[in-house]
């Protein structure tokens, strides 16, 4: 009988006419956390890479920061899916027989690539005399571990240095189109699932891309005042600016985005508009407020007055820290607009099933902040044994 | 060729053969055996014991419920969504005796006040009303239930 009575529980939570597959949730918060922490990863390098490709020097003091917190979110990005599944022990499966016409089974690839083709390249490229000068440095098994990541490349020469950069350069054109697919394919997952008209939208994998970049760019400004304060320097105020600035435009091309999106499920009307205009209610603390208003709004009026008229470095500091959380919780939002919204309607389109987020469990609340927590550590660690500001200089010798 | 070159692509080629290595020891004996899944599957899914059986095997013997059954209104709900699953009745029906279900709370998954359920086309009770002392089963037979 315990089979029926948790079946009565969950009719409780039902409005309207449901499937009986429909009731409970697959996919939780875990795959809201999935593409988000993604998202972070794809942005912050993006960030990184203009910087270095475009030359824009100053987000110059950021540029090591990008890296490393790309670094640190990509270590842990896979964790929310891994502890998603009903057998996390098998994960490595999706690896061993990969299939061509499935999306999901692509993805270990796309991911390892991005990986180890771009990013820890990109990361050795720039650290590599870093890594021969501590490795002289450094005692014990500190110096032995600098000295296995030389990869035996001990020249520290100007020219060499040269060739690190040329190398490292390539390495990010090559890495601008894979963070666009990494974040692109995150999107195309939910955009080809055409039962749900919710998801299935080829502007999808834009809108995932655009606001990838938005919530990297908000990352790195967060975490770059973060650690100056930490470290009791000072901010370096045109680097805030620029990112600002960036911030705005690419802000402004995701809220377009979006909008067009919107606007043409609402004017196309179609069969599933109705149960479409409901959701966005049911959405409203989601959606309108958290999204919208404080995600969007806020920080674009306040970017948009700062283009025009710049107020006290004390006030643009305070504000610009904030806007970087509004936006950080904003995009976190958008996530589970997306993949809770999408799943709380029935393929009926004539009911509602409620979502409800357990704290404890594999798929509860602590598990998610777990997974929120970790990249932070990671980070910590990494800023420790990579110190950007620690970095030598050889080129200006 | 610059020196990091040569030794990155060193590093990957033996990345790219452990990986080989691993793969080799990892992908399951019977995958690729019929196609792109584990051949075993079928008999792991073969082995999985059987828990319902179909609806005229209970017929079979229970003659005069079904006679009482297929002009009621309960004509399509199958013997085993109220009973329980009937496998292992229908191996030793002395030993493994199905449930009878007689609760008010039973009949009110289906029947009790839903205002989301169109209530011409399963009959609606307020369960905390209606006759409440008694048990929905003593008035209603529930193989022919009348109104």
């Amino acid at each position: 009988m315990g089979n029926f009575d948790q079946l009565y529980q969950a009719l409780t939570k039902v409005d309207g006419f449901i499937y009986p597959n429909e009731l409970e949730l697959r996919w939780s918060v875990l795959i809201t956390l999935y593409p988000y922490i993604t998202g972070l990863v794809a942005g912050a390098f993006i960030l990184a890479s203009l910087n270095r490709v475009f030359n824009v020097k100053a987000l110059k003091p950021t540029y090591e920061i990008s890296l490393l917190a790309a670094f640190a979110f990509l270590c842990v990005a896979t964790m929310p899916l891994i502890s998603h599944l009903g057998q996390p022990q098998r994960f490595y499966e999706i690896m061993m027989t990969p299939h061509l016409t499935s999306a999901m089974a692509i993805f270990g690839f796309v991911y390892l690539w991005y990986l180890m083709a771009v990013l820890l390249l990109e990361i050795w490229f720039d650290y590599r005399v870093d890594f021969v000068i501590w490795s002289r440095e450094k005692k014990g098994l500190l110096k032995l571990v600098y000295k296995i990541l030389t990869l035996g490349v001990m020249d520290t020469s100007p020219k060499s240095v040269r060739t690190d950069n040329k190398l490292g350069y390539i390495i990010t054109v090559i890495g601008i189109p894979s963070a666009f697919l990494l974040h692109g394919y995150v999107g195309f997952i939910f955009g080809s699932v055409k039962a749900n008209p919710w998801w299935s939208s080829v502007l999808m994998p834009i809108i995932f891309l655009f606001s990838a970049m938005v919530s990297g760019i908000a990352l790195v400004l967060f975490l770059y005042m973060i650690i100056t304060y930490i470290r009791k320097q000072k901010l370096d105020m045109l680097c805030l600016d620029t990112i600002g600035k960036l911030l705005f435009y690419i802000l402004i091309l995701d809220f377009t985005l979006e909008s067009l999106d919107q606007i043409h499920r609402i004017y196309e009307a179609g069969e599933s508009f109705d149960i479409i205009s409901l959701l966005m209610s049911k959405l409203f603390f989601s959606l309108t407020i958290m999204q919208v208003l404080m995600g969007t709004f806020i920080p674009l009026a306040i970017l948009g007055f700062f283009q025009f008229h710049k107020p006290k470095e004390k006030i643009r500091k305070a504000a610009y820290f904030i806007i970087s959380i509004l936006v950080l919780v904003g995009i976190f939002f958008m996530r589970w607009n997306v993949v809770i919204g999408g799943q709380l309607f029935s393929k009926s389109f004539l009911g509602f099933t409620t979502y409800k987020i357990g704290l404890i469990g594999r798929e509860g609340l602590i598990m998610s902040i777990v997974w929120i927590i970790v990249p932070f550590i990671i980070l910590t660690f990494l800023l420790w044994f990579l110190p950007p500001w620690k970095k030598a200089h050889i080129e200006d010798k | 060729m610059p020196k990091q070159l040569t030794r990155l692509i060193i590093v990957f080629l033996i990345f790219i053969s452990l990986f080989l290595v691993v793969r080799h020891f990892l992908v399951p004996e019977s995958f690729y055996k019929f196609g792109h899944y584990r051949a075993d599957a079928l008999k792991d899914n073969e082995d999985h014991q059987v828990k319902y059986i179909d609806a005229a095997m209970c017929s079979a013997c229970h003659t005069d419920i079904d006679s009482l059954k297929v002009s009621g209104p309960h004509k399509n709900i199958n013997c085993q969504t109220c009973h329980g699953p009937g496998y292992l009745h229908v191996e030793d029906p002395s030993k493994n005796v199905l449930i009878k279900p007689t609760e008010r709370a039973f009949c009110g998954k289906c029947h009790s006040l839903n205002a989301a359920r169109a209530c011409n086309i399963i009959k609606q009770q307020d369960i905390a009303q209606h006759n409440i002392d008694n048990k929905c089963v003593e008035c209603h037979n529930p193989h022919q239930p009348q109104p």
